[in-house]
């Protein structure tokens, strides 16, 4: 029997019309057709979704957690960058 | 009884997908894999969910008031006139995919079929339900293929798989007095397809996969008229247990 572990996918979900894909989960599948096979099955059984994607895990790159001052941080002082400078006028509704 | 061809017949359909329900939901928990493991269950629980629409509406028919539990929990062994491919064990998972896959194959051109019913209780139990048989039969040929079409050893196993549960697959077409007269009244739609479409599914499936067809002609047949194989009494053992020990009981 063979030992060898199928790849890792990454799934993710659009769960209506109009919104983003959104990660859900990961499992393991031998192909894409099975990775979307098994994520219909595990993921979408509570009528979570009308749309999956899957991407294997291996080309998911992410940053080093180590640079996460450097890459994060000096935005935390940086409060101007947020819309939060301007009056909003009377009778503007959804703002 | 409104019409007993059409009561017998609403038993076949329901008798079918309650018992391969019940034998794929004996994977819960065993699966090869998480992901098949909820697959079959997903699958088990879609059978399930047929079997009650199309019981509770035999029991309509029949109308002595009858509904699906009662049909389903607590008939006696030859009251249940499932085909025997259904009832056979579940083996190993290739022996579960092509009892599935055979099924499958034959389900949907069925359910295509009988969303054109005259009866439009029957019609609309087969547009719900061919939704979920046209992902089963993806789902069971995409694995029959692989296995198929597999390394060495996946091959060998699903080609005894196909060789023992063959001669089942021919009880599928099994028609008699019950369909005929359905078809007379307009209730059932000309069947006569079907099986056309089927070899030619499996024909192609089974091509992809590498596999054989096998040359014998010996067919089994037994189950629409209730006379079942060894393995049936222990499945309705289980199945019926809980109804028997605590009649009437509910949860």
């Amino acid at each position: 029997m063979s030992t060898k572990e199928w790849p890792l996918w990454e799934v993710f979900i659009r769960s209506k019309q109009g919104l983003n894909h959104k990660h859900v989960g990961s499992l393991r599948a031998a192909d894409s057709t099975m990775a979307l096979d098994n994520a219909r099955d595990v993921y979408t059984r509570r009528s979570e979704g009308i749309s999956i994607w899957v991407v294997e895990s291996n080309y998911v790159h992410a940053n080093d957690p180590a640079d996460a001052d450097a890459y994060f941080e000096p935005s935390d002082t940086k409060i101007f960058r947020h819309p939060t400078f301007y009056e909003v006028h009377e009778g503007i509704k959804h703002m | 009884m409104k019409n007993e061809a059409l009561f017998r017949y609403l038993l076949r359909l329901g008798d079918d997908s309650l018992i391969l329900g019940q034998r794929l939901a004996e994977w819960c928990g065993h699966g090869p894999i998480l992901e098949e493991d909820i697959a079959m269950t997903n699958i088990s629980l879609d059978l399930i969910g047929q079997a009650m629409s199309l019981l509770d509406y035999a029991g309509v028919i029949e109308g002595k008031d009858r509904n699906c539990d009662k049909l389903g929990l607590l008939r006696y062994e030859k009251e249940y006139v499932n085909v025997l491919l259904v009832e056979q064990p579940n083996g190993d998972f290739g022996d579960t995919i092509m009892r599935q896959f055979l099924f499958d194959a034959f389900r949907k051109p069925l359910y295509e079929r009988l969303v054109n019913s005259s009866d439009k209780q029957l019609a609309a139990i087969a547009d719900k339900s061919l939704k979920e048989t046209r992902y089963h039969l993806k789902h069971s040929s995409e694995w029959v293929i692989r296995l198929g079409d597999g390394t060495e050893e996946s091959h060998e196993r699903v080609q005894n798989s196909l060789d023992t549960l063959w001669r089942y697959a021919d009880e599928l077409f099994y028609t008699d007095e019950v369909e005929a007269k359905l078809t007379v009244e307009g209730i059932l739609p000309d069947l006569s397809g079907i099986k056309a479409e089927w070899e030619s599914t499996v024909k192609y499936v089974f091509s992809e996969a590498t596999l054989e067809i096998p040359v014998n002609n010996w067919k089994f047949e037994g189950g629409r008229k209730g006379r079942h194989s060894e393995h049936f009494g222990h499945l309705l053992s289980e199945l019926q247990y809980m109804q028997r020990a605590y009649p009437n009981m509910e949860w």
